[in-house]
């Protein structure tokens, strides 16, 4: 089938490219444009290690395909630092906490992760388990990861605080 | 210089070595999404390989046609059995002393078993060519059931093992039968058994589950034709096996062969076997001259990579009257599938099961196994739980229970009584291993305590009483678990893969300046080597962690090594780690006596300088020793400080854990609620407390999902139902629940740090102390055993033949 | 993992989507999001030769109240239906239904109208929509028709939709106010397709019920309104006599398949214990 042409912004660049429709969006991404972060883990939608934030929302970018995404903005774990470079509190808190061990699932987790905050910047225990639960992980038993999102909204709601 | 004042207790605190919670040097990478798994992996010219696969379970392959999927652009190549026949990498040999098909040959064995490897510019050509290549097929009868595989009439499956009368493991009874292996003694175990006032028999299956890691399968294969180079990145558990295997099977020489793990994202035994997708792919490259990766989906992970378990197990355990047990014997029936990989050490064709006395003093034993074929996935693999140990672990650990029911005594109490005395250290089992150290009542105490155990049980004696007025609906069940396990394979007089002894390695070289590089023979999925090992290191040098880069991986760096699964890098290579640090200080201890003009022994080591005794100001740090060692060497010695030790183990470790889990069933839903789960574990010597925690919860929640829900539903003409993560039971953070996690140390006497390893140790715990506290649930109501998955409706169907349900 | 080839339109309206409809035929599929759809055709059981994606339909979005009557765009995703001060205010059902459905990143896609077109009995929204009595409009070549929710599925993947028409909006009578209300679904895991579950509105009067609307789903080839079930609650006070009545009606039409979630027996067992529980918790809710 003939390409058509895309436009969208990914981690704040924008980007232009002719794609085939059926192109799925973690494939744009991975392939085209070389961001590797978001992963593939399993071909049903289940797994979550694909998340990217488009648009304001938690996407499972395998489950899209790019020409629906013309026009969007997309946020993955790699624009999540700040401008000077500084790690985002959840990538921070991820480490100090220990909420990964083969990385794999972590870059879906922390985006997911980011914009549960925004949608809830302080979710209880549970919370955040029914938040992160389209995110699968196989070595962590999520314990750590729930400890580490606690502690990343502690973080970003005194720096909040102290802005005021 | 400042640092001569700083005490001992702060000079250990920034060498950030054994014992402390060390931040993980992998996570500045992993979480800014710039890990290197093989997908990331991108050459120029690079093609992609996908394979077609059988839907069939048991079928002839009457013809495939390739011409449509060979003219689609795009397609560079479409393999077949019939093209690797001239190279003889048709077959392949397995880890088991079997061999595996690589592409079908006449005949396909299990449903998406791979018959023609397409090798197209991008995956989509690819999955388009795949889909455009007819095969016919004439259906076979399948075999499915195991307990049907050596019946007489049981279809004949492996057409090439056709008058093969034996096998790499002895006689063979039947064309579908493996091996036979036996150990103990059966004459005596029969006689024990036969005298015994009391013995409890019990049926207990293992089911066939999958390791299910979040990264599949893959690798990139570049063959350079001019310098007649081959390079492998892939998902391997075991690097070196790897291309020791590769050079042999395709004839190139193994200094010509180079084979690198990147960024693994989870093994848990599913990455160790040698898959054709491999052997595919470096068949490609080598034809076509350009870089080939093939990186295989979830369904096909699910389908055709290597199992785990499926052990059916008869048990008889014998006791005197006030549960003192006699004897045990048992005989497994093990599904290895359509080809036997099972990922053992050669000479235990059925792992180490023989741990099957568990915990307990058992003055004689008696196991055989049988292995058989079925139209299944080819395998097994030690599913994070060491060789067979999670089968071995879940069989005592049920049967005990069985016991303690018979003789309506508490399952804390039945162990207790029977648990190895901290005295009879090291241990010489009835089934011939050497357990090295354990203190079990110290453990057993302990947890105990912790939980509150008397409380439990008589908070479930009103429960039940509640239950039995029809109050709840829900019932309360209290699992113990109390494991010992054995890893860290092994002592190479008995412990080999494929010929290749199971020692390993660590080389290091001190740089002038006092930073480190340290390489090892094992390679890390997500264990944190990185962190843990520089964290041994930096004990034995004295020089801070942060200085110290440990790498894995790459077999031209590397030194060889056995790999990393069944929980052996830290018995192992972590000792080789420690062997190879005191190599280098040593060294540096005879430079010191040089620089300081004193004899060795008039030194004495201080946390990272060694001082002379009784004139503490007159010291060397290992700093100044290592740029020493390049300009101001004794006479007669070497300058440099390197070291390399391979470490052949004197014996595996022993880690042991007292596991317990209360849950309440709901009889009308058949759900399990865990409420609480408790796990003790002593793994000696503890590196990292924070990456144990961590490994701890980890396995525990593959535990959970292993007892609670996971199989491989294969029906009876041999489909696979559950091929993705829709019905392939892997839990969220939602069904997950808390762990709370302690420990007790007991140092392994012959492991140089007395560090026995943990990864494994909650899967092989976990599945018992889950499964026992389901079965207690319903204890005192005559339920003896009920099989795993205790699923909703496996538990409901229990609660029902208990006459518990209404309609 | 890949899908076949297709051509992919994004109409800016409705019209538009229709014509496209029209002139593609059986070769067209609609897209809302997605999250049925791409799964499917990633494993190449859906293979649509053209693709008409909804998102940019404003006509399609947005959820409102005329008298009597509460309209949802059927391209509103779970996200939007859970957030909707409106609906947790006079519906909340389906709010509760919502967090039921997938997880929180298929539900910031995943439609209403995806949910209710589909056509798959797993799919949650339907019971709901019938116990609710809803509407479906739809609107298509020929012009804009209404369907009862009650009518519209007819079998696995088959529906009363004609070729070329697209399910805009959904009309849901105002339940009374103090309603009683429950959907309880029993699953293996977050994600999961219902082993059982069961919508239930409940109308009390002076202890007293004086309405009651039971529907099932995944227990049939098409979501069922169990209305025989829901007549044994009229007219009593719920007590559990007229609880377990209702349950056991509503087994009786039920007609699940086996599958790994457990044995038929199984299934209609624990769809007589959702209708219990789902019943008991509208009960406790109803003014």
């Amino acid at each position: 089938m003939a390409k058509m042409h895309i436009k969208l912004k990914v981690n704040n660049r924008d980007v232009e490219i002719l794609a085939e429709p059926r192109l799925l969006l973690i494939h744009l991404l991975r392939e085209e444009l070389g961001i590797t972060g978001p992963h593939i883990g399993c071909d049903t939608s289940h797994c979550g290690a694909c998340t990217v934030d488009m648009n304001g929302k938690s996407v499972k970018s395998c489950t899209v395909f790019a020409v629906q995404a013309s026009g969007a903005e997309i946020t993955t774990v790699e624009g999540l630092a700040a401008a000077d470079g500084s790690l985002h509190p959840l990538q921070q808190a991820f480490r100090e906490h220990h909420g990964l061990q083969c990385g794999f699932c972590t870059p879906g987790m922390i985006t997911r992760a980011y914009r549960l905050l925004q949608e809830n910047p302080n979710p209880s225990e549970a919370e955040i388990r029914h938040g992160i639960s389209g995110n699968l992980c196989r070595c962590t038993g999520y314990q750590t990861i729930v400890r580490a999102i606690r502690a990343a909204a502690e973080h970003m709601s005194s720096a909040r605080e102290a802005a005021e | 210089m400042t640092t001569e004042t700083e005490s001992a207790q702060a000079r250990t605190q920034k060498l950030e070595g054994l014992g402390t919670r060390r931040k993980r040097v992998e996570d500045v990478r992993f979480t800014q999404g710039k890990g290197n798994y093989v997908d990331d992996f991108k050459l120029p010219g690079m093609l992609f390989g996908d394979f077609v696969r059988s839907p069939y379970g048991h079928a002839r392959i009457k013809s495939i046609n390739k011409d449509a999927a060979l003219a689609l652009p795009g397609v560079k190549a479409v393999l077949t059995a019939e093209d690797l026949r001239p190279l003889k990498l048709h077959w392949m040999p397995t880890l088991a002393g079997d061999v595996q098909a690589v592409l079908a040959d006449e005949k396909v064995l299990f449903q998406g078993q791979e018959v023609a490897f397409v090798v197209a510019e991008d995956r989509y050509v690819a999955a388009d060519a795949v889909d455009l290549i007819e095969v016919e097929y004439e259906d076979l009868p399948a075999l499915v059931d195991p307990n049907q595989s050596m019946a007489a009439a049981a279809p004949v499956l492996r057409d090439d093992l056709a008058g093969k009368t034996s096998g790499a493991h002895g006689p063979r009874k039947h064309h579908n039968h493996i091996f036979t292996w036996e150990v103990g003694d059966a004459a005596g175990t029969a006689r024990a058994i036969s005298d015994a006032p009391v013995v409890a028999t019990e049926r207990i299956v293992y089911q066939r589950v999958h390791p299910c890691p979040l990264e599949t399968c893959g690798c990139v294969a570049s063959m350079d034709k001019i310098n007649g180079h081959l390079t492998v990145w892939g998902t391997f558990q075991a690097p070196h096996a790897v291309r020791t295997v590769a050079s042999l099977i395709s004839g190139i020489p193994e200094h010509k062969i180079r084979i690198v793990s990147p960024d693994i994202g989870g093994g848990f035994g599913n990455k160790v076997g040698v898959y054709p997708g491999y052997i595919c792919s470096i068949v490609a490259s080598i034809v076509l001259g350009v870089p080939v990766k093939w990186v295989e989906d979830r369904m096909e992970n699910l389908q055709a990579t290597a199992f785990a378990r499926d052990y059916h197990m008869t048990g008889e355990i014998a006791a005197t009257r006030e549960g003192r047990i006699t004897a045990l014997r048992c005989h497994v029936l093990a599904d290895h599938g359509a080809f036997d990989a099972c990922a053992d050490p050669t000479k235990y064709p059925a792992g180490f099961f023989s741990i099957c006395t568990g915990s307990y003093d058992i003055p004689v034993a008696h196991v055989r196994v049988d292995g058989v074929y079925t139209n299944k996935a080819p395998g097994g693999v030690a599913y994070r739980c060491s060789f067979r140990v999670t089968e071995a672990s879940y069989f005592i650990e049920r049967m005990i229970d069985v016991l303690a029911r018979k003789l309506s005594m508490d399952p804390a109490e039945a162990r207790r009584c029977n648990l190895i005395r901290k005295e009879q250290f090291p241990y010489q089992s009835a089934l011939g291993w050497e357990y090295d150290s354990g203190d079990y009542l110290t453990a057993l105490d302990k947890a105990l305590n912790t939980v509150g155990y008397a409380g439990l049980r008589d908070e479930q004696r009103r429960h039940r009483e509640a239950f039995a007025r029809g109050e709840t609906r829900k019932l309360m069940g209290i699992g113990v678990s109390f494991f010992t396990e054995i890893v860290g394979a092994g002592p190479i007089k008995n412990c080999d893969i494929l010929g290749l002894g199971m020692f390993d390695s660590c080389e290091i070289r001190v740089h002038p300046t006092g930073s480190v590089i340290a390489r090892l023979g094992t390679i890390s999925q997500g264990q944190g080597h990185a962190t843990t090992f520089a964290q041994i290191l930096a004990s034995e040098l004295g020089i801070p962690a942060e200085n110290i880069t440990v790498e894995e991986g790459d077999t031209d760096t590397a030194p060889y090594g056995l790999g990393t699964y069944g929980s052996r890098s830290t018995p192992v290579a972590g000792a080789a780690t420690a062997m190879a640090g005191r190599k280098i200080r040593a060294k540096a201890q005879m430079i010191a006596a040089h620089l300081l003009e004193v004899h060795d022994d008039d030194l004495e080591w201080d946390v990272d300088r060694f001082r002379v005794k009784g004139v503490p100001e007159l010291s060397k740090t290992m700093t100044e020793l290592a740029f020493a060692a390049y300009n101001n060497v004794p006479p007669g010695m070497e300058p440099g400080l390197e070291a390399v030790s391979y470490y052949d183990p004197p014996n595996m470790t022993y880690p042991f854990g007292a596991y317990v889990c209360v849950v309440d069933v709901d009889v009308d839903s058949g759900v399990t609620e865990i409420r609480r789960f408790y796990a003790l574990d002593d793994c000696g010597t503890r590196i990292n407390p924070m990456i144990i925690e961590g490994q701890v919860h980890g396995g525990l929640t593959e535990a959970l999902a292993i007892a609670m829900g996971q199989e491989m539903a294969y029906d009876e003409i041999g489909n696979l139902q559950n091929a993705s993560l829709l019905d392939f039971f892997l839990p969220t953070a939602v069904e997950t629940p808390s762990w709370e996690t302690d420990f007790t140390t007991t140092p392994s006497p012959h492991h140089p740090i007395g560090a026995k390893g943990v990864g494994e140790s909650p899967n092989v715990g976990g599945v018992s102390a889950f499964s026992n506290a389901v079965n207690d649930a319903f204890a005192h109501l005559g339920l003896t055993h009920t099989q795993m998955p205790h699923d909703h409706w496996r538990v409901w169907k229990t609660a029902q033949s208990l006459g518990l349900t209404t309609a | 993992m890949i899908p076949a080839p297709f051509a992919y339109h994004r109409p800016q309206s409705l019209p538009e989507a229709i014509g496209l409809l029209a002139q593609h035929g059986q070769d067209a599929r609609v897209v809302a999001g997605g999250h049925s759809l791409i799964p499917m055709m990633k494993l190449r059981l859906a293979k649509p030769e053209q693709l008409v994606d909804l998102q940019d339909l404003s006509e399609l979005r947005g959820i409102r109240s005329e008298p009597g009557t509460l309209v949802i765009g059927a391209m509103t995703t779970q996200h939007e239906l859970i957030g909707s001060e409106l609906l947790a205010v006079s519906c909340p059902v389906i709010r509760e239904t919502s967090l039921l459905i997938a997880d929180p990143q298929v539900r910031y896609c995943g439609t209403l109208g995806g949910n209710l077109a589909n056509g798959d009995p797993g799919n949650d929204m339907p019971a709901v929509m019938l116990a609710l009595g809803a509407i479906y409009r739809v609107q298509g070549p020929r012009g804009e028709r209404d369907i009862p929710a009650r009518d519209f599925y007819r079998g696995i993947y088959s529906t009363a939709l004609l070729d070329g028409e697209i399910l805009t909006t959904i009309r849901i009578p105002i339940p009374a106010d103090r309603h009683g209300w429950a959907y309880e679904k029993q699953k293996r895991k977050v994600g999961d397709y219902a082993t059982a579950a069961a919508a239930v509105i409940v109308t009390m009067a002076a202890g007293i019920c004086s309405l009651a609307a039971i529907a099932l789903t995944n227990l049939a080839d098409t979501p069922l309104l169990a209305q025989h079930a829901g007549e044994a609650l009229v007219g009593t006070a719920v007590d559990e006599a007229a609880i377990a009545e209702a349950a056991r009606r509503a087994q009786r039409i039920t007609s699940p398949s086996a599958d790994l979630r457990g044995p038929v027996d199984f299934r209609v067992h624990v769809a007589g214990v959702m209708v219990r529980r789902a019943i008991a918790r509208a009960k406790e809710r109803a003014g």
